[in-house]
């Protein structure tokens, strides 16, 4: 297998007496995309944020490319190539999508210490990468609150794309969504794999998880339980495992097999 | 998948827009229609009384300037997210610190002016940095300020003048080069020349007969202008515009993308600050003198104008051009009523219906751009 592009060795966080993390490892290698599966509570979020710089872990080892770093702000995280895209805080609806493309990496033009957004620009490149995402818009100015949930999903991974990231973070991004704004998200999951892109997929939904995991990683009450290759576990044992084993064992039983 | 150049040609549920349409959909166009429908119903009531004469015009174009130098501050501030309810004590505690300075305690007046403006500026990034470090909503902590300046300019100088009004100023501002950029006028020349050539009213007698009645611009009206195509090339054109927009629209995300967000929150509470000690200095110049009273209520008359221009009170939605328009607005209806000769007490209730109806429409054409729901 490829050498890991980020790895994150017994990461632990403590929030006062709480310990949301206890010793959490994660592993991704360029172009596959890697699964976070757990139940809500699980550390997922907090794992993610740790991740992408939002909080610093308590102990544990980041490794980029092999050597260890820490970041101190979530802009830290961005110019390393990790980019993440949260679920409800993607993008700005009152803003327009290319205002929202570049936000915090706007093109400037003109010269001396005056510079001026280069919108011209910015709109030529965010209707080319839309189109390549398979959205068509009505123009560059159209504002985000326009568009559909997973539409602004897409935008967001595109942007992240766009701006070198070599792993990408996915916090639930199907969780809101329709069925078949989710396929459209899982498709642009899976091209951006085959770019070469580390993804990181958390979910909680199995199958979203086993349509384009290459490998799953299931959280259960700040630890991880373990890493399977795509093939050697079924979705049974992942639904189990996010449940903790048991109560959803008797569950199933009187739900026949639909949760 | 399907192929995504199929995809492209044309989504259905998108509905094509004119044009025209499009034009038209802009932040400011309730402002834009506003000041078309003022302008008209002046135009009816008043077009007797003097109010388009160069006197006339001058007239309700200082007041409109006087709305619009607070108003742009007002809304680059709301854009970025925050309120500021101090503009008003801040207008009156900056008048009062330039005349305690240079009345009082005789220093030039320009270093009155530079030392008020370094001050107030301070004082702006005070509110800021509370309201970004305690994460306190803005309508409370600068509502604080609200009192604490106003409470101040009462106190000092009854205590050092033992009045509240201090006189003086022209004549410490005479010949000063920093108070001219406030107190002065500008194209004179041109005003001279026109009302020789008889296109504007000139005096008939007396020791200025011959001489224009309107004979410049004043710098009120300058500042106005100036401050309006700064903020607005900065708010739509720069890099700093667009963190403006991003930090009212979702700090979060905001942040989460490596906007400086408090640093934007601070600055613009800098830029609040600034406009008001602007004002403030013009009134001062203007009225050579300055009273503890001044500016009171004028944090809402900026309110006022930026929503009208079409800014949504919780951020990150607004315009420049249409705070300006706002202004210009609540300029002309308070002057205009008092040339169309209406009860000046009817003023309000006008400005409440301009508010009511410029809020109504301003969130209609706010759904149509955003899709809001």
């Amino acid at each position: 297998m490829a050498k890991p592009v980020i790895e994150m060795k017994d990461i632990e966080k403590h929030f006062g007496q709480i310990i949301a993390l206890a010793g959490v490892s994660l592993e991704v290698v360029p172009g596959e995309c890697h699964c976070l599966l757990g139940d809500n509570g699980a550390g997922k979020s907090t794992f993610i944020k740790t991740m992408s710089g939002v909080h610093k872990p308590t102990k544990g080892e980041i490794l980029l490319d092999g050597a260890p770093l820490s970041f101190d702000t979530p802009r830290d995280a961005i110019d390393a190539g990790i980019a993440t895209v949260y679920q409800d805080l993607a993008m700005i609806p009152l803003m327009s999508i290319s205002r929202n493309f570049f936000m915090g990496n706007e093109p400037l033009v003109g010269r001396g210490p005056i510079k001026f957004f280069n919108h011209e620009l910015a709109n030529e490149v965010t209707m080319a990468e839309m189109r390549k995402m398979g959205i068509s818009l009505r123009g560059p100015d159209q504002a985000v609150g326009t568009l559909s949930g997973g539409e602004r999903q897409t935008v967001a991974i595109a942007r992240a794309v766009y701006f070198g990231a070599r792993v990408l973070i996915l916090d639930e991004p199907t969780s809101a969504l329709g069925v078949r704004q989710t396929s459209n998200v899982l498709a642009t999951i899976d091209k951006v794999r085959k770019k070469g892109v580390a993804v990181v997929f958390i979910t909680h939904n199995v199958r979203h998880a086993m349509a384009v995991g290459d490998r799953f990683t299931v959280l259960n009450r700040g630890k991880t339980l373990g890493t399977a290759p795509k093939g050697e576990i079924t979705s049974e044992e992942l639904q189990d495992m996010m449940a903790g084993g048991q109560e959803l064992a008797t569950l199933e039983g009187s739900l026949s097999g639909t949760v | 998948m399907s192929d995504p150049a199929t995809v492209v040609s044309g989504d259905e549920r998108v509905k094509t827009t004119s044009p025209l349409r499009k034009a038209l959909l802009r932040p400011e166009l309730g402002a834009i229609f506003g000041t078309v429908v003022v302008f008209a119903m002046f135009a009816l009531l008043a077009s007797n009384s003097g109010m388009f004469s160069a006197a006339g015009i001058l007239n309700w174009s200082t007041v409109s300037a006087q709305f619009a130098i607070i108003a742009v501050g007002a809304c680059l501030l709301m854009i970025a997210g925050e309120f500021d309810l101090s503009i008003g004590s801040m207008i009156g505690f900056a008048g009062m610190s330039i005349a305690l300075l240079a009345v009082t305690f005789g220093w030039p007046m320009w270093a009155a002016i530079l030392v008020t403006f370094a001050i107030c500026l301070a004082i702006g990034a005070l509110n800021g940095f509370i309201v970004v470090k305690t994460g306190l909503p803005s309508f409370i902590v600068t509502l604080a300020l609200l009192f604490i300046l106003r409470g101040f300019t009462i106190f000092v100088p009854q205590t050092l003048e033992r009045k509240t009004i201090i006189g003086g100023i022209r004549e410490a501002a005479d010949g000063d080069w920093l108070a001219s950029l406030f107190g002065g006028k500008v194209l004179t020349p041109l005003f001279s020349w026109m009302g020789d050539n008889g296109w504007i009213e000139v005096y008939d007698r007396g020791v200025n007969a011959g001489k224009p009645i309107v004979d410049g611009v004043p710098a009120l009206i300058v500042w106005a202008l100036v401050l309006v195509v700064f903020a607005h090339v900065l708010l739509t054109r720069t890099r700093f515009g667009n963190w403006i927009f991003a930090s009212g629209g979702d700090a979060r995300a905001a942040s989460y993308v490596g906007v400086p967000v408090n640093r934007v929150k601070i600055l613009m509470f800098v830029f609040t600050a600034f406009c008001a000690t602007v004002l403030a200095t013009c009134q001062v110049m203007e009225f050579g003198s300055a009273g503890a009273d001044r500016g009171v209520l004028k944090e809402f008359e900026a309110i006022i104008s930026v929503v009208i221009g079409g800014a949504l009170l919780t951020g990150g939605y607004g315009s420049i051009i249409g705070a300006g328009l706002g202004a210009l607005i609540f300029g002309v209806v308070q002057q205009g009523l008092f040339f169309a000769g209406v009860e000046s007490s009817l003023f309000r209730v006008f400005l409440g219906l301009i508010l009511l109806l410029a809020v109504v429409l301003n969130t209609y054409i706010r759904r149509l751009i955003t899709g809001e729901r």
